[in-house]
């Protein structure tokens, strides 16, 4: 009766099943809600999580890293070694690394791409990755024209030498960015000048990679489908048929969506609510795990009362942070009590920040502002959407409450509030940061005096200094004792408030193996396998 | 009737250059720009981008470079999608969101004609109020709760269409079609209705009457023609704001169309992309008015004369 009325249906709207342009997925193909559609796929050009989503299936670094423990693994190189200083790094590329045109992946395709990345006229914005080698950065800024004195060189076909400014304890996850990815030399030039962004080679049909997968079609705001790439080295531990990546934006269809069969992965953006109903209904599907990164608010210490650091530790110790994960967020965030999230390498963020009215109300009138008297009014910044104004207003509370001051709130659209923030237009503006690679590093540079994304108008030398020290301390032990210093110093100031840690949360069907959940929220695409037994 | 519609096609050439010239420097007025992201990017590497899009050329150099391309038809590349130029994204889009215009606007005014008939040809009695009711509902109901709701009831609970998609598997086309046109359909309806109604008092329908007219043929050969022309001067503005109005339904179906890369485009600040879709929906709206006012000269002999002499309406 179903299909009859169904039948029916079609037929009255006039066939509107009718075809046009696309075709429907065999089965067993993986399919990825993937958030928006990808800017470009050129990996040097790209900045963002989707693009580097579909990049991670078509391109290949020297290292990869294994999603259960993120500890780099061979990829094409095959294998390394660090001299005892470590600056100097020399890879082993793997022979049987090709191209998906057949072509054999050489030492000099990665000094290629590496200067093709560096070369200002390209405007990579993530150049900056290469920076810890010699002579990259000069490069970039046009200082130097000779790449030859840039620190990677090509001794033979299979062998890479890259040196270093300082030791970098964390370069070898680097390597795996998208930024570092091996670009494909005859088919870069083919469609224009090697610096030029935007030129066809990224189109299917044209594109050559060295990764698991090749471009097979590219619908614009449809979806974009990669299919095994038979050159691949280790084609192997290849065992989907294909994968399609849907730019779906909106959160509630892209729930739909996997509900309704359509899609086999939703990663992220997953409504409170509906986290609930998952738990409930199919608490396999769901995946909350930790994420290696934080939300906080800035302070504008440039402006009166925020130049004080004793109204900054006040403010930030009346928020209960415990409150609004348990209560706002509700979706596996833990509280922050500094800047930066735990790792499994062993950094521990000072407990630099505890939830304490009494204390805060103190400071407070310390600053000249007992229970709240002549505190002037300030806003708070937040870029526009539901989960940021349900936190603001519950901090607006929580500050009334415990410190009797009042906050008003301000939102604004994405473009605007970034101006906002840059130009320092802003008392307290919302912020977050997404980790790169596990190393502390990554987030206390935010609060460093040289930092593009310090807004906070707050430094200190002595904080730099000790960054500084520990960029030259081989010693993990010794270089995380200094990084927790520089911490507790940043906290004791207190130019942001850290609220809490995100949390990934995702939608994998029971039908996904091999998908594993980490702090990177790094996905590659070997060994995943679509069962269809189970569905 | 040639040379009415040469006269306002001549007078769409200073609005659309009004348009463009208005667009231009709107958008760049507006706070942040396309290369603002949420990780700082350096001079060095700003400056190569504003090059790259010839940003770095005075504002006038900018402006007549852009005119000029716009009068080639080159609305230049897009700011976010790297390599695809507006024209491309356009073309790509503009078919899918046309085609879901139209299944809209046919289920509009089946829906709509079909309930205003009947609502016309038992007024005040129980049709008429079914009728206009389920209209009421449709004009108070947006798409974003009626898409969702749609979906949720024939794609999840029932599970007879797909939630989502457009032209990928059977029958993805109908709920975006109902959805996007429902709302039209109650408009539709409400002013077949009140056109009819006006005509049946006329004094040609009472002679038609008095000739023995049975009252479904007074309906639909006397007074139909005559009650369309608020339907037919609707349709106009409609067929663009069903073009225009796109972007919830394609969001909310997942649907290539070009009404998602509009709103897209503002919030990107992809001035390119953005000034392209004004330009491209300014002509279609210039266009759309153009055929509905031909419609209703055509319908309305009283406007024939005026037609006649270049006035226009």
């Amino acid at each position: 009766m179903r299909h009859l009325i169904a039948a029916g249906l079609l037929i009255g709207l006039g066939l509107l099943g009718g075809c046009s342009g696309g075709q429907d997925l065999p089965a067993g193909v993986l399919r990825i809600g993937n958030g928006t559609e990808p800017q470009d796929l050129d990996p040097h050009v790209t900045t963002g999580l989707p693009e580097y989503r579909i990049q991670l299936a078509l391109f290949e670094g020297l290292v990869a890293k294994d999603p259960r423990t993120l500890e780099p693994v061979p990829a094409v190189a095959r294998h390394w070694t660090v001299s005892d200083d470590g600056l100097r790094y020399t890879f082993e590329l793997r022979p049987e690394a090709r191209w998906s045109n057949g072509d054999a992946v050489t030492a000099d395709d990665f000094v290629f791409s590496f200067r093709r990345l560096l070369t200002p006229a390209l405007g990579g914005e993530y150049a900056y990755m290469l920076y810890p080698i010699v002579n990259a950065r000069a490069y970039h800024l046009g200082q130097i024209d000779d790449f030859a004195a840039v620190g990677v060189r090509a001794p033979d076909p299979h062998t890479l030498v890259i040196e270093l400014e300082h030791p970098v304890p964390y370069f070898l996850q680097l390597l795996d960015h998208h930024s570092a990815y091996p670009v494909h030399r005859p088919t870069i030039e083919a469609f224009g000048a090697q610096a030029r962004r935007g030129t066809a080679w990224t189109r299917p049909g044209n594109l050559v990679g060295n990764g698991p997968f090749v471009l097979r079609e590219w619908s614009v705001n449809r979806r974009i489908v990669v299919e095994p790439n038979p050159h691949y080295w280790n084609a192997g531990a290849v065992h989907l048929p294909a994968i399609a990546f849907l730019p779906v934006e909106d959160a509630n269809t892209q729930e739909r969506m996997f509900r309704g069969g359509q899609l086999d992965i939703v990663l992220g953006g997953l409504n409170p609510d509906k986290i609930e109903y998952y738990r409930r209904e199919r608490p396999q599907a769901l995946r909350v795990s930790p994420a290696y990164a934080t939300y906080y608010y800035e302070f504008n210490t440039r402006r009166p009362p925020f130049d004080d650091p004793r109204v900054r530790r006040a403010l930030a110790m009346a928020i209960d942070r415990e409150a609004i994960v348990e209560r706002v967020t509700r979706g596996g965030q833990r509280p922050a009590a500094a800047l930066t999230p735990p790792d499994p390498y062993g950094y521990r963020p000072p407990e630099a920040l505890r939830f304490d009215p009494e204390a805060a109300r103190a400071l407070l009138a310390e600053a000249g502002y007992p229970d709240g008297r002549g505190f002037p009014p300030f806003e708070v910044l937040y870029n526009t959407a539901e989960m940021h104004q349900r936190i603001a207003v519950a901090i607006q509370q929580m500050w009334k409450r415990h410190l009797n001051i009042e906050a008003r709130l301000t939102n604004m659209e994405w473009k605007v509030y970034l101006a906002a923030r840059n130009d320092g237009e802003f008392d307290v503006a919302r912020a977050g940061w997404v980790g790169d690679f596990l190393d502390p590093i990554n987030f206390l540079e935010l609060l460093s005096g040289y930092s593009g994304n310090n807004h906070s108008g707050w430094s200190d030398p002595r904080f730099d200094a000790l960054l500084e020290q520990s960029n030259r301390e081989r010693d993990r032990a010794r270089r995380y004792a200094l990084l927790q210093e520089a911490e507790r110093l940043a906290m004791e100031a207190m130019p942001v408030i850290p609220i809490y840690y995100y949390s990934n949360v995702q939608l994998v069907s029971e039908r996904v193996q091999g998908w594993h959940d980490n702090l990177l929220d790094y996905h590659p695409y070997l060994g995943v396998r679509l069962d269809r037994a189970a569905d | 009737m040639l040379r009415f519609i040469a006269g306002r096609l001549l007078q769409a050439i200073p609005v659309l250059w009004v348009i463009v010239t208005l667009t231009f420097f709107l958008v760049r007025l507006a706070p942040g720009g396309p290369f603002d992201t949420e990780r700082a990017v350096s001079p060095e590497v700003r400056a190569a981008l504003e090059a790259h899009y010839g940003l770095d050329a005075p504002l006038w150099r900018q402006y007549l470079d852009y005119l000029a391309g716009v009068l080639r038809g080159d609305f230049g590349p897009s700011f976010k999608y790297a390599n695809r130029s507006v024209t491309e994204l356009i073309a790509a889009g503009f078919p899918v969101t046309a085609e879901l215009g139209l299944w809209a606007l046919s289920i509009a005014v089946l829906l709509g004609v079909g309930a205003g008939l009947i609502a016309a040809l038992r007024p005040r009695r129980w049709p008429d109020h079914l009728a206009m009711s389920a209209a009421m509902l449709g004009i108070c109901l947006p798409s974003f709760v009626l898409g969702p709701l749609l979906a949720l009831l024939f794609g999840i609970v029932l599970g007879w269409l797909p939630v989502s998609g457009w032209g990928l598997t059977p029958g993805d086309k109908i709920l975006p079609a109902l959805t996007l046109g429902a709302g039209y359909a109650a408009y539709l309806a409400r002013l077949t209705r009140g056109g009819l109604l006006e005509m049946l008092s006329q004094d040609f329908v009472r002679t038609a009457r008095a000739k023995g007219a049975g009252e479904l043929r007074v309906l639909l050969v006397h007074a139909l023609r005559g009650g369309l022309v608020p339907v037919v001067a609707f349709l106009g503005p409609a067929a663009a704001g069903l073009l225009a109005g796109s972007f919830v339904v394609e969001t909310v179906f997942q649907i290539p169309g070009l009404g998602r890369f509009f709103v897209q485009a503002a919030f990107n600040r992809d001035y390119t992309m953005v000034m392209g879709m004004t330009v491209f929906f300014s002509t279609l709206i210039v266009l759309f008015n153009l055929l509905a006012d031909i419609a209703l000269v055509w319908l309305d002999p009283r406007l024939r004369g005026a037609a006649g002499q270049g006035g226009g309406r």
